[in-house]
C-alpha cells in the first residue's frame, strides 16, 4: 500500500489551474521523483502535502488515514526557496527551527551535537548566518530538515547550489535515510540524480500529472527500439546488413574498432541483431539504450505543447 | 500555541539583545533627561559671568536709564569713543556696545547693539524693557496730568485670575488644569503615534527579511502563516513595552540622580525647578500641576485626582496596544506583499494618511474637544487610538469610551483577518510585481 496518496488534488488560483486532478501513490520506503518544468505545479502539489496552502478538491491520505495537521511533524521539507535568518547564530537557528517542528531543547542539542559533527560544521556553531559560504547554510538546512527523523522527507531541488563534494555527501546521505526506513519525496529538474536516486517516478505539466511509474518501467516504455554494439573484423559487410535489415544512425570507427547504433522494428531486438552479423566479427559489448529520464522528459513536454496548440488551433 | 510562543520568544530576544536597541534604551533617556537638565544647569551657568556693556549715546537724553543688573554692568560714555571701540573691540573688554543715534520717540530704529558674536536675547530683552519703560515714564510726563502715574499704576493692577472647575455628574468641583491637561492629551498622543509608526514600521522591515531570506517556507511547513505574523506582532508589541518601560525607569533614575548630585547644595533657580519636575511628573504618568508661584500642595493634588492616573494609564494602555494591533498587521501585510523596500511606497500611503490625519485631529482636540470632528475621529478605528487620547484627559462620556473600544477591538480584528489573507498568499510569492488588483485576487483565494 501507497505511504501517500493523493487523490484528485485540484488547486485553481485566480486566473489558472495549478492542479488538474492529480493523483500520486508514494510507496512506503521509495525514492520518489516529482518532475516537470518550471510553472508546472510542483511546488503547489507540495505545497499542499505540507499544508502550507490546502486544495481545492481532492484529498491526501498518509499512511492509511486522511493527512491531519499533527502529521506535519512527521514530515521534513527541505524547499526549493530556502534561507535562514541572516544575523542570527547558526546554533540557535537550528534549535529554534528544530524546536518549531515540536522537538524539546534537549533532544535538539543532542542530535544537533551528532550532526554538526558528522558535516564538520561544528566551529560554526556561535557563527552568524550572514558569515555562512552557500553551501554551508545549505547543510544547516538539510540537517534542520531531518533532525526530527520524519518518516516523510519532501525536498524540493536539493542539489540547487552545492558543490559536487557536497551534493555526493547529500545524495549518500538521502540513501541512508531510505535505508533507515524514509519516504522520500523529491522534486528536480536534475534528471541525472532521477535516474541515480528514484525508484518512482511522475511527471508533472501543466497542472496534469504526464506519467507515474517506477523509473526503470517509464524508461522502457519509452524506448525507442536503439541498440548499440562494438565489434571489430568485416566493417564493410556489418555496415552492409545493419543498413539492409535495420536503420543504422551512426556508425564510428576507432583503431580497427567499430561502433554502431542501430533502430530495431518494434519487434526486433537485440538478438535479432547480433544473429545477422555475428558471423562477420567479433563482438566486443552490446546493450539496449533506453532514453535517459532527460529525454523521456522531453519528449513528454514536447509532445504536450505540441497537443495544445493543435487544440487552440 | 506553544508554536506561536517560540516565535514571541525569537522575536523578543533577537530584538532586545541587538545593539541598537541597547543603545536606544539608554541614549533615550539620556536624551530626554538632558532636555530637562540642561536648561536648568544652563541657567545656573549663566550665573557667574557679569557683563559690560558700552553705551555712546549721541543724543544725550538716556544717560543712566538703563539699569545695571546683577550680571549686566552699562558704561555710558562719550561719543568721541565709538570709533576707538569699534575698532579695537577686542581688547577693549566689552562684552557688547550700544550706540543710540537719535531720540528714540521720533526714531524707534536709531539705536544699535553691536558686538563680536550673537547677543543673547536676554541682554536685548533687558535693554529694550529699560528704555521702553524710561519713555513710556517720559511720553506720561509730556503730557503734564499729575494724577497720571497713579492711573496707571491702578490700571496695571487690574487682573483676572480664572481657575477652571469640572463639576463631577454627582455635582461636586473638581480642580483642573487646562494647561497641565493639554501637554498630558498630547504627550499621549504622541507617544501613541511614535510607537505605532516606529514598531509597525519594524513588523513590516521583519516580515519582508523573512520573505527576502527565504526563511519562510522553511518556518511555515511548521507553523501556520497566521501564527508566524501574530508571533512576530506579538513580540515586538513587547519590545516596545520594554523600551517604554526602561525609557520611564531609566529617565526618572538618572534626572532625580542629576538633581541629587548637581542641585542638592544650592537651590535650584525657580525656572529650572519647575521645568525638571513637569517633565518628570508628564514623564512618569503621574499627572501633577507645575510649579506655580503661588505653590499649593492641596490644589495640585486635587489636580491629580481630578484626572484619575489609573484609569487614564489603563486607558491609554488599551488605545495604544488597539492601535498597534491594527496597524502592525497592516504593516506585516505590506512587507509580505512586496519583494524590495523600494516596492513599499504606493502600499505605505494609505496607512499612513490615516494616521498623520489623526495626529492633526489630536491637534485641533486640544482647542475644542468637543467638537463634531474630533467625536468622529475619536470612534474611527484607524484614528481612534491617537485622537481618543488627546481626548481622554478632558473627560470623555462613558459610553463614548465604550463604544470607541469596540469598534477598535472590531477594527484590529479586521485588520488582522484582511492581512492574514493578503500575508498568507504574499510571502509565497516571489519576483511578482504586486498591486491593488493583485491583493484584491489574494483576498478572494480559498480559505483551505
Amino acid at each position: 500500500m501507497a505511504f501517500l496518496e493523493a487523490r484528485g488534488i485540484v488547486k485553481r488560483f485566480a486566473n489558472h489551474l495549478a492542479l488538474d486532478k492529480v493523483d500520486i501513490d508514494v510507496p512506503r520506503n521509495s525514492i520518489y521523483g516529482l518532475l516537470g518544468p518550471n510553472g508546472a505545479g510542483k511546488t503547489t502539489l507540495i505545497r499542499i502535502i505540507n499544508r502550507i496552502t490546502g486544495p481545492d478538491e481532492g484529498e491526501l491520505i498518509l499512511n492509511g488515514h486522511p493527512l491531519r495537521s499533527v502529521d506535519i511533524r512527521n514530515i521534513g521539507y527541505l524547499p526549493e526557496e530556502r534561507g535562514l535568518y541572516k544575523k542570527m547564530k547558526v546554533g540557535e537557528q537550528a534549535i529554534y527551527l528544530a524546536r518549531l517542528k515540536g522537538l524539546s531543547r534537549n533532544d535538539v542539542l543532542k542530535r544537533l551535537k551528532y550532526w554538526f559533527e558528522k558535516f564538520e560544521i561544528q566551529p560554526w556553531w556561535d557563527k552568524k548566518v550572514e558569515e555562512l559560504s552557500k553551501g554551508m547554510a545549505q547543510k544547516v538546512q538539510f540537517i534542520v530538515t531531518i533532525l526530527h527523523e520524519p518518516s516523510l522527507l519532501i525536498f524540493d531541488e536539493p542539489f540547487s547550489g552545492f558543490d559536487p563534494i557536497n551534493a555526493t555527501l547529500l545524495k549518500e546521505e538521502i540513501l541512508r535515510l531510505k535505508e533507515k526506513g524514509a519516504t522520500i519525496i523529491f522534486s528536480t529538474h536534475n534528471m541525472s540524480s532521477v535516474e541515480e536516486l528514484c525508484d518512482h517516478i511522475t511527471l508533472i505539466n501543466n497542472g496534469k500529472a504526464m506519467i507515474e511509474g517506477p523509473t526503470e518501467e517509464v524508461r522502457k516504455n519509452y524506448r525507442q527500439n536503439l541498440v548499440s554494439i562494438d565489434f571489430s573484423g568485416n566493417a564493410e559487410t556489418v555496415e552492409k546488413i545493419l543498413k539492409e535489415q535495420f536503420e543504422l544512425h551512426k556508425f564510428e570507427a576507432i583503431n580497427n574498432h567499430y561502433s554502431a547504433r542501430v533502430k530495431t522494428g518494434e519487434n526486433q531486438s537485440l538478438n535479432q541483431v547480433l544473429d545477422a552479423i555475428i558471423e562477420h566479427c567479433h563482438i566486443h559489448g552490446c546493450r539496449e539504450l533506453l532514453p535517459s529520464m532527460n529525454d523521456v522528459f522531453i519528449q513528454v513536454v514536447n509532445q504536450q505543447k505540441q497537443s495544445s496548440q493543435k487544440q487552440r488551433s | 500555541m506553544s508554536k506561536i510562543s517560540l516565535i514571541i520568544e525569537r522575536e523578543y530576544l533577537s530584538r532586545v539583545r541587538k545593539k541598537s536597541f541597547i543603545i536606544m534604551s539608554i541614549l533615550g533617556p539620556i536624551l530626554i533627561a538632558a532636555l530637562m537638565v540642561i536648561p536648568a544647569w544652563l541657567a545656573t551657568l549663566e550665573d557667574d559671568e557679569t557683563k559690560v556693556i558700552a553705551v555712546i549715546d549721541n543724543t544725550g537724553l538716556y544717560s543712566g536709564q538703563i539699569e545695571d543688573t546683577e550680571l549686566l554692568k552699562f558704561e555710558f560714555l562719550s561719543d568721541h569713543e565709538e570709533d576707538n571701540i569699534r575698532e579695537n573691540f577686542k581688547e577693549s573688554g566689552y562684552y557688547a556696545f550700544l550706540v543710540i543715534s537719535d531720540n528714540l520717540l521720533n526714531n524707534k530704529s536709531a539705536i544699535r547693539l553691536y558686538s563680536d558674536s550673537q547677543v543673547t536675547m536676554d541682554v536685548k530683552d533687558h535693554i529694550e524693557r529699560s528704555l521702553k519703560q524710561h519713555l513710556k515714564d517720559a511720553k506720561l510726563r509730556s503730557y503734564d496730568i499729575s494724577e497720571l502715574p497713579d492711573i496707571i499704576s491702578e490700571l496695571e493692577n487690574i487682573d483676572v485670575d480664572i481657575s477652571t472647575v469640572k463639576i463631577g455628574a454627582d455635582g461636586t468641583e473638581k480642580q483642573s488644569s487646562a494647561e497641565l491637561t493639554m501637554i498630558i492629551s498630547m504627550a499621549f498622543a504622541f507617544i501613541s503615534y511614535m510607537f505605532i509608526f516606529i514598531y509597525g514600521g519594524q513588523v513590516m522591515r521583519g516580515v519582508m527579511e523573512e520573505k527576502t531570506s527565504r526563511i519562510v517556507e522553511v518556518i511555515v511547513s511548521s507553523v501556520k502563516p497566521f501564527q508566524l505574523m501574530m508571533g512576530k506582532i506579538i513580540g515586538l508589541a513587547m519590545v516596545a513595552l520594554t523600551q517604554i518601560l526602561l525609557w520611564v525607569v531609566l529617565t526618572i533614575l538618572i534626572v532625580t540622580g542629576v538633581k541629587s548630585v548637581f542641585f542638592d547644595n544650592s537651590p535650584m533657580p525657580d525656572r529650572a525647578r519647575a521645568q525638571v519636575e513637569m517633565m518628570q511628573n508628564v514623564e512618569a504618568g503621574e499627572e501633577t500641576a507645575q510649579t506655580a508661584p503661588d505653590f499649593n500642595f492641596d490644589k495640585i493634588m486635587e489636580m491629580v485626582r481630578s484626572l484619575e492616573p489609573m484609569k487614564t494609564l489603563l486607558l491609554f494602555l488599551f488605545y495604544f496596544f488597539g492601535g498597534y494591533l491594527l496597524y502592525s498587521a497592516l504593516f506585516a501585510a505590506v512587507g509580505a506583499a512586496i519583494d524590495h523596500e523600494s516596492d513599499q511606497q504606493q502600499f505605505m500611503l494609505p496607512i499612513t494618511i490615516p494616521i498623520i490625519i489623526a495626529l492633526y485631529v489630536a491637534m485641533m482636540t486640544f482647542r475644542n474637544p468637543g467638537s463634531d470632528i474630533v467625536f468622529w475621529f475619536s470612534m474611527i478605528p484607524l484614528t481612534s487610538p491617537v485622537v481618543m487620547m488627546a481626548r481622554v484627559p478632558f473627560q470623555v462620556p462613558l459610553w463614548e469610551l465604550l463604544l470607541s473600544m469596540t469598534l477598535l477591538v472590531a477594527g484590529f480584528i479586521f485588520t488582522t483577518w484582511l492581512a492574514g489573507k493578503i500575508y498568507r498568499t504574499g510571502i509565497l510569492m516571489y519576483g511578482k510585481k504586486v498591486d491593488y488588483k493583485e491583493l484584491w485576487k489574494w483576498l478572494r483565494y480559498s480559505d483551505k
